[in-house]
């Protein structure tokens, strides 16, 4: 066990910056057990202020634009097919066929053999490395359980980035992070993260899924937070969406406050995803302002915030309609995909 | 635009129904006061709200006279369960016109309506429904069966916690058995008015609860009563050193709640983000218009500059301004008088060298606003550590070990609260053994509870609210050999 401690880890970058050259299994675990610990009950009533700020007429109206800029409209689903993947693309695209003013979504979020079908469907809206469009994102590295050798995870990812992916959603071994292998979760982030770059040097953005539900304390969350931002993860994820609880206001929080730290430490800026769960607008625009009063304005764009969601976008689109006439239609008033 | 900038999100006062006037609330019904009366403004606007009437000292003893009669042929002839129906009503009445009266109290104090709507008057509702569990349960009061009311309790409250401290001195008196008269602050007097109307609401027999409005003079004459049997004080140390003197010798049982300069020690292991939320919940809730306020951080020197840093970043995220704004953090000052005591402290702390900060905040123009501000570099022997600014002023001094922490923080001519911060349990116990202060926090702060008693050491007064100590105060044992009466007449 003491042998394993001093075991040598991959040289990520930040890591080597921040803990230092001869980066080690014990060095990681120390750095990792020396942050401050979190207080649940303290926590949760600040998520329960910021969640009770009351976002009205023109501020409401800026947010749910926001928030629909800022969605990975997803299908993660055994049945998806290329023609659900197809529809799923055609909302990204016009989310509101009553309204052309309406934003694009960020990215549609696929899994690994669905990426070339998103990218054909998006065609000429496809962002392909550029600033406008839509980006593709592809959940991989055996996605959501995580539990598949290190060569499958890496292939997983490998083949996503080829077939066009332009984001990793990967998850990271739960259980190794849980029974004190942190090395070993450290190192497959490094891994995957490698397995992102593409043939040019760039690289498809690493959105490193802590899958919260499953760490179960906040003195974990803080703990996975740091590990991916060290091991080099671009976006901290909470949930993969198929475990309960998925992403809550506290641990959203509690993430943002991490990279807020590492903003402050480094004055480099890592982003947030929250995913699962958040089904509506009301919800959703609690995210924005704990984004806004905990690490500030400058978030809430693409590269730094995400939501993971499917339903979240027709009821933001429901409420914009009811913003522009007045009155709340249906779910007949908006497609489903 | 910016998002930060929320459009604004004010409570409505269309729900109020306030009169033009307000006369005094005496034997069940509003009657003229015999002294000139005053306005009460919102310190938001400097705009009036209403007439006041101002009690004399024929009025006080009006009103004394009416609770002496109906506690002599009602109120203690009542079985305490009866007591309990009427307390429940009232609790039900407080929760069903909520939103009125937390629009009232910001109106009037000053107070952001996301604390008067979430805390103030909860708790209110909360307190009415402890003690009527409490009003049949008087054997199990710790004072031996049947304890005796004590009579008529006379009871003086402050301007921060208008309606909280009202329900905070009414409801154990009437739970008890005692019949109250009452005199809120002169600048807060609204919710009091008020609450006089839930009372006609809920068929309280006449003079059980009396309502008088005045300043100094008044709660004064109410003191002194000849024919008063229990003070009831919160407020200044000084005007309750002045009651203490008075009352000595009368027979008259007091309790007093008085200043407080309560430490906040934070800890090198603290939960350190929600520490940043415990100093700023301890010192800039209700604009530090807190008695129990945590206006001294005492931080452990390793962490001082994280500390301070983080501290500030979280301040400039603090909404300062309209009190009925459901997004305003922090409201207005509550009168002119205490603005200006503010701003002299405030002056003293630069004067002798400690280091002031306040975030960038655009006040309003009319009004009485004070921005958050902290002080570093703060000597215990500053005037600023020692005494009360009650106002949102933080004195940020260090210590390296934890007994440095807890001498500093017992040297204090008062002794109310304090806050504890470290993720170490056995620190937690050990360091809040040893304060000597009336309610520890830990990893929280300023929360109450109907059932935890309150009250302070040394110069924060004596007694306690809350709890069963609070219903004690306004009980007396029956000598040992007494009769114990039959249930129907018991008091």
């Amino acid at each position: 066990m003491t042998a394993m401690k001093h075991t040598a880890l991959a040289p990520a970058e930040r890591a080597v910056e921040l803990i230092g050259g001869d980066l080690t299994e014990k060095s990681l675990r120390l750095h990792l057990e020396g942050l401050p610990g979190v207080d649940a009950v303290g926590l949760e009533a600040r998520a329960g202020a910021l969640g009770a700020r009351s976002i009205k007429t023109t501020s409401k109206a800026w947010a749910l634009d926001k928030i629909i800029e800022l969605i990975d409209l997803t299908t993660l689903e055994g049945a998806d097919t290329p023609g659900k993947v197809r529809s799923l693309v055609a909302k990204a695209i016009t989310p509101d066929a009553s309204d052309l003013t309406t934003p694009r979504v960020a990215a549609v979020c696929v899994y690994g053999d669905m990426v070339a079908d998103a990218v054909a469907a998006l065609g000429s809206a496809h962002s392909a490395g550029g600033d406008d469009g839509i980006n593709v994102a592809a959940v991989a590295t055996a996605f959501p359980s995580g539990r598949a050798s290190l060569s499958v995870k890496i292939a997983d990812t490998a083949e996503a980035v080829v077939a066009g992916a332009d984001e990793i959603d990967m998850v990271i071994d739960r259980g190794a992070f849980l029974s004190g292998r942190y090395g070993l979760v450290f190192d497959q982030i490094v891994a995957v993260k490698e397995a992102c770059r593409r043939e040019d040097g760039s690289y498809a953005h690493l959105k490193v899924i802590l899958e919260t539900g499953e760490l179960t304390t906040y003195d974990n969350v803080r703990r996975a937070s740091w590990l991916s931002i060290l091991a080099g993860g671009d976006f901290i994820k909470t949930s993969t969406g198929k475990v309960t609880p998925a992403a809550t206001l506290p641990v959203t929080l509690l993430m943002l406050q991490v990279v807020g730290d590492w903003y402050r430490l480094t004055g480099e800026r890592i982003g947030v995803k929250p995913a699962g769960g958040i089904r509506t607008s009301k919800d959703a625009i609690k995210y924005l302002v704990t984004v806004a009063e905990t690490v500030g304005e400058q978030w809430l764009q693409p590269h730094l915030f995400r939501f993971g969601a499917s339903s979240l976008l027709n009821d933001v689109l429901l409420q914009r309609q009811k913003l522009r006439t007045g009155r709340y239609s249906g779910p007949d008033y908006v497609t489903i995909d | 635009m910016t998002f930060l900038e929320y459009a604004p999100a004010p409570e409505s006062t269309a729900i109020l129904n306030l009169r033009k006037s307000y006369g005094l609330f005496i034997d069940g019904a509003f009657v003229d006061g015999r002294g000139t009366p005053f306005q009460t403004i919102s310190p938001a606007t400097e705009v009036p709200i209403a007439e006041i009437a101002n009690a004399n000292g024929a009025d006080v003893d009006a009103a004394v006279t009416a609770a002496r009669r109906a506690y002599e042929r009602t109120w203690s002839k009542l079985s305490g369960a009866d007591r309990g129906k009427y307390l429940f009503r009232i609790a039900r009445l407080v929760q069903e016109r909520a939103r009125e009266l937390a629009v009232a109290e910001s109106l009037d104090n000053g107070k952001p309506i996301k604390e008067s709507r979430d805390v103030d008057i909860p708790l209110v509702a909360a307190w009415f429904f402890y003690y009527a569990g409490w009003a049949d349960k008087l054997d199990y009061a710790g004072l031996g069966p049947s304890p005796r009311a004590l009579g008529v309790a006379a009871q003086v409250i402050p301007w921060n916690f208008p309606l909280l401290m009202l329900a905070w001195k009414i409801a154990p008196a009437l739970a008890a058995g005692n019949t109250v008269v009452l005199k809120p602050a002169e600048t807060t007097p609204l919710t009091a008015l008020i609450f006089a109307e839930i009372l006609q609401q809920a068929d309280l027999p006449p003079g059980v609860v009396n309502i008088i409005t005045g300043a100094g003079d008044t709660g004064k004459a109410l003191v002194n009563h000849g024919d008063v049997n229990k003070v009831a004080f919160t407020g200044s140390t000084a005007v309750g050193r002045a009651i203490a003197k008075s009352t000595a010798g009368t027979g008259k049982k007091l309790t007093l709640e008085l200043g407080g300069k309560a430490a906040n020690i934070v800890f090198d292991d603290a939960p350190i983000d929600q520490a940043i939320e415990g100093i700023v919940n301890g010192i800039f809730f209700n604009q530090g218009h807190v008695c129990c306020a945590g206006s001294r951080l005492l931080v452990q020197e390793n962490v001082h500059d994280e500390v301070i840093s983080r501290l500030k970043h979280r301040l400039s995220t603090l909404r300062v301004g309209d009190p009925l704004d459901k997004n305003t953090d922090v409201g207005a000052i509550n009168s002119r008088q205490q603005l200006e005591r503010i701003q002299e402290l405030s002056e003293v702390g630069e004067q002798e060298g400690a280091e002031r900060w306040s975030p960038a905040c655009e006040l309003p123009t009319t009004g009485f606003w004070f921005a958050p501000t902290i002080f570093t570099n703060v000597s215990t022997s500053h005037r600023i550590a020692r005494e009360e600014i009650f106002g949102p002023v933080l004195s940020v001094l260090t210590f390296r070990t934890p007994a440095e922490a807890i001498a500093k923080a017992n040297n204090t001519p008062y002794g109310l609260s304090a806050g504890i911060w470290s993720d170490k349990g056995s620190r937690i116990l050990g360091v809040a053994d040893k304060l000597r202060a009336g309610v520890v926090w830990a990893n929280t702060f300023n929360q109450f509870d109907p059932a935890s008693p309150f009250g302070g050491y040394k110069e924060s007064g004596y007694g306690r609210e809350g709890g069963r100590h609070g219903l004690a105060a306004y009980l007396e044992a029956r000598g040992w050999n007494s009769p114990v009466p039959s249930e129907g007449a018991r008091a």
